[in-house]
């Protein structure tokens, strides 16, 4: 397993440790090294426990673990929240001068360092967290340089004085550990290459995604953990000649990014649970007027307003099966932040391609989780766009007029998809609506008509299953017979967790499912395996549900809903219970 | 676009199924002639409808349409104009539609002042689902949900439209032909969001806001020598509640609308075949 170190900064929200966590992330990066953060915050804007997890690793890293090796508390909570991931050799940097008195376990190292006065020294009481920093480069052996170029690009557009002050902070906090501590006993270096790589969450790739197909128009009603998508696009958007409208709510931002999607943009919006219960309402229009649609949803703990700021895949069911009546829908769960976009790409694809809604369908861990990939991992020259059947020349458009000279823009067609044409399309006007409809989109109630249109519809998914690739992601033994499946997020944990596996001798074959619906066929897989085991984030086991509703044969269930994305080592040891835990009757 | 265009261009070969006399068809016919007066042709025109007998209006006509949900016609409306400033945009909806359901909807809009109109079908009754009250409905209006009155004050929808800081402000009698389709004009013409109340009467269920009953008391705001661009002159005609008017109140002469204030200009249907020239660009930003 690579030599990793685990490092966090915990305090109040307010504190800074967003920024504070992301600077030293971008340094690491900046060293070649791969990182892989999380966050743990709480629903409000000031105060409450809030901390910022880097792991890092020369290897590549695709999950958090149990272990703490450095942790800069800023508050007494911060040590007591971590205590169970803190070991003997960890060292723990704290502001003795400050009005609260650490207690810190005695196996432990701790390292006072007066940040706030040191920090003002360099310029400002503000920059504490930086003086931090510093001494954390020092006790890790890590070149102080690197954090300079994060301080350039964080602080670059504030003023070259602003950049100085704190990399003096940064370099305060390093002399004052290197001659008042000796830490060389505890063996913490942290090894640089010459790789470049960026770093990125999820809800970034979720927009870049957007902008590399081609989705010039966002509607949004701001919520946690769906915001940052709207963010991103917001000042990126515009320089591809789009805009990002903030709705008055949810029922507005869906009904407005149909309204672009009809005059023929790329469009989506973007929102949480409680979201999407709202933008349900809109559902079953977008889908039954055939409008190609991207509605993502960044899952959260529900019910409800549930546990806003933490981790669950509680909706699949309502991806799946949410509106009245029955209409089909695509459900793409990507499975890591690179598949965030390029999943986003073939979900803007998807839908043009079929006219009908797709539902992405991300989480708050990745959402909220950066991480480092080489910069080909999103190599724009791979992005394709396919923009279905839209027909915009005469001749095209004759083709599907009928006798009277009507656009047959619902017209029944034998793979399901009809002819699109937008606004602005000579002899294309047509209307189109949630009544059940004939070929025209006028309201019918015609027995026929409405029994062809709901088929018509529905063949669009079996022409889909047929032409498009609803694959699936696979790692470890493929010969194993202990099988383990999961959707979205829980894939980088996964994969780790096969290394503790093996040191174990277990072998496990993961299969991680990036397709909701349509999905790919498992019955051989799940027949040719005598342990299967479903792991998923939420307390019922929905994704386990339609396995076995599939195979029909029970399967294992590792279920997670206590907010907190599965750890690699909790993961592992989980399966080994599994393994030999009985089948349920 | 072509110049030659006739009202009956925007007419469908679809029979409304609205009630003989019902005050839609008047609405429509004005809005059809004002369309093409304006010289707009079905191919360059988006007609969006909610739910309500005023949501059959995109059957009716022909254009480009869609047939939206209950009260959610006005952001479809702004969607189609941010994605294509080139296209005349119409909404049309009723007053449970855009006042009651769709209240927020309406507020948010008329502040965003996107450029499209905006014509609600005011019969002060829910008329498709057989006669209850609406949110225009008088409080002494007996109705099967209300057979008491509902015993609370009528929206005034203009005087919200004023106080969400409207740029156009109209009410017109779908009775009155010529007057109606010239005001409709108006509220295409105008550089922003064009708000029409239009009185439709419902023939069935309200025996109260009659046609008689507005062709006795409609006052015509041109004959009372109104001038539209005295905000204060509007104020007081769009908060007296004691006169029907017809005709423009309040029209805000320096009215900028959304997609010059936000720089939204371009036909974003159009994009390219693969991601954008510069996309690694994107991707460098995280370095």
């Amino acid at each position: 397993m690579a030599e990793d170190l685990n490092w966090a900064v915990g305090g109040e929200a307010g504190d800074g440790i967003d920024s504070t966590g992301k600077i030293f992330a971008q340094a690491l990066a900046r060293a070649g090294r791969h990182v892989f953060t999380s966050k743990d915050f709480a629903s409000r804007i000031r105060g409450g426990y809030t901390a910022y997890k880097i792991r890092t690793s020369v290897e590549e890293v695709q999950s958090v673990v149990d272990r703490l090796d450095i942790l800069v508390a800023l508050t007494q909570r911060t040590i007591d929240e971590n205590l169970d991931e803190l070991h003997d050799g960890s060292a723990i940097i704290y502001d003795g001068e400050r009005s609260w008195e650490a207690e810190i376990p005695d196996e432990m190292t701790a390292v006072d360092v007066p940040l706030k006065s040191l920090a003002e020294d360099a310029g400002g009481a503000i920059m504490r967290n930086i003086v931090a920093l510093g001494a954390a480069c020092e006790i890790t052996d890590f070149d102080v340089e690197y954090l300079d170029e994060a301080l350039e690009k964080r602080f670059g557009g504030k003023g070259s004085q602003i950049v100085e002050n704190n990399k003096e902070a940064a370099r305060l906090g390093q002399e004052y550990v290197a001659e008042n501590y000796d830490l060389d006993h505890l063996g913490y270096s942290v090894e640089t290459t010459d790789n470049d790589y960026v770093l990125l969450n999820g809800n970034e790739a979720i927009g870049m995604g957007a902008i590399a197909a081609g989705c010039r128009f966002y509607a949004g009603y701001p919520i946690t953990p769906a915001t940052s998508i709207m963010e991103y696009l917001t000042g990126r958007i515009e320089d591809y000649g789009g805009h990002v409208v903030q709705a008055e709510d949810e029922l507005s931002a869906i009904n407005m990014a149909l309204g672009g999607a009809r005059a023929g943009a790329r469009a989506m919006t973007a929102t949480s649970g409680a979201g999407i219960d709202l933008m349900t309402e809109t559902f079953g229009l977008v889908a039954t007027s055939e409008t190609p649609l991207v509605i993502a949803d960044v899952q959260r703990s529900g019910p409800s307003t549930g546990m806003p700021t933490k981790q669950e895949q509680g909706d699949l069911n309502m991806a799946l099966y949410g509106g009245h009546g029955e209409v089909p829908r695509f459900v793409i769960t990507p499975t890591s932040i690179t598949e965030c976009f390029w999943k986003t790409v073939e979900a803007f694809n998807l839908a043009e391609k079929y006219q009908t809604p797709v539902f992405l369908v991300s989480d708050l861990a990745m959402s909220v989780t950066e991480q480092t990939f080489p910069p080909e991992a999103f190599d724009m020259d791979d992005v394709e766009i396919d923009r279905g059947k839209l027909v915009d020349d005469d001749e095209e458009v004759d083709e599907w007029l009928d006798a009277q000279g009507h656009f047959r823009a619902h017209a029944v067609t034998d793979d399901g998809v009809s002819p699109r044409a937008i606004p602005g399309t000579a002899d294309g006007a047509h209307m189109s609506t949630g009544l059940e409809h004939d070929e025209l989109g006028r309201r019918t109630e015609d027995q026929d008509e409405r029994v062809q249109q709901v088929d018509k519809r529905y063949r669009k998914v079996e022409t889909a299953q047929e032409q498009e690739d609803w694959d699936y992601r696979e790692f470890g033994d493929e010969d194993a017979d202990n099988l383990i499946i999961s959707w979205g997020s829980n894939e980088g944990a996964l994969v780790e967790a096969l290394e503790y596996l093996e040191e174990d001798g277990i072998d496990v074959r993961v299969i991680s499912v990036p397709y909701i619906f349509p999905r790919p066929d498992l019955s051989e897989e799940i027949e040719a395996a005598d342990d299967v085991i479903v792991v998923e984030c939420n307390a019922t086991g929905q994704f386990a549900d339609l396995i076995e509703h599939d195979v029909l044969t029970r399967v294992k269930r590792i279920n997670k809903y206590t907010g907190v994305r599965f750890k690699a080592d909790e993961l592992a040891e989980q399966i080994t219970e599994q393994l030999s835990a009985e089948v349920p009757a | 676009m072509s110049s030659d265009v006739r009202f009956t261009d925007f007419k469908s070969d679809k029979q409304p199924t609205w009630c003989p006399g019902c005050g839609d068809f008047g609405t429509m016919n004005g809005m059809m002639k004002a369309l093409a007066e304006t010289g707009n042709d079905p191919d360059n025109t988006f007609v969006v409808a909610g739910i309500g007998c005023s949501g059959k209006i995109g059957t009716y006509m022909h254009s480009y349409a869609l047939h939206g949900v209950h009260g959610r016609a006005l952001p479809v409306g702004t969607g189609v104009k941010m994605a294509r400033p080139d296209i005349e945009v119409m909404v049309a909806g009723g007053d449970g539609d855009g006042y009651s359901i769709g209240a927020g909807h309406f507020v948010h809009a008329v502040r965003r002042n996107v450029d499209m109109s905006y014509v609600v079908m005011d019969n002060r009754i829910y008329g498709l689902t057989k006669g209850q009250a609406s949110p225009t409905s008088r409080s002494d209006f007996e109705t099967s949900t209300t057979p008491e009155g509902p015993k609370q004050p009528p929206v005034n929808p203009l005087a919200l439209a004023l106080a969400s800081g409207a740029s156009f402000i109209a009410q017109s009698f779908a009775s009155d032909a010529l007057r109606h389709q010239e005001i409709i004009q108006e509220a295409i013409e105008h550089d922003g969001f064009g708000f029409v109340n239009v009185f439709s009467p419902c023939v069935t269920f309200n025996d109260v806001d009659t046609y008689d009953y507005f062709r006795d008391n409609l006052v015509d705001l041109q004959d009372e020598g109104h001038d539209p661009n005295d905000y204060e002159a509007a104020k007081e005609v769009i908060l007296d509640s004691d006169k029907e008017y017809q005709g423009v109140m309040y029209q805000d002469e320096n009215s900028v609308p959304y997609h010059e204030k936000h720089g939204v200009t371009e036909d974003m249907s159009e994009i390219p075949d693969g991601a954008p020239d510069d996309a690694m660009d994107l991707v460098r930003e995280f370095y």
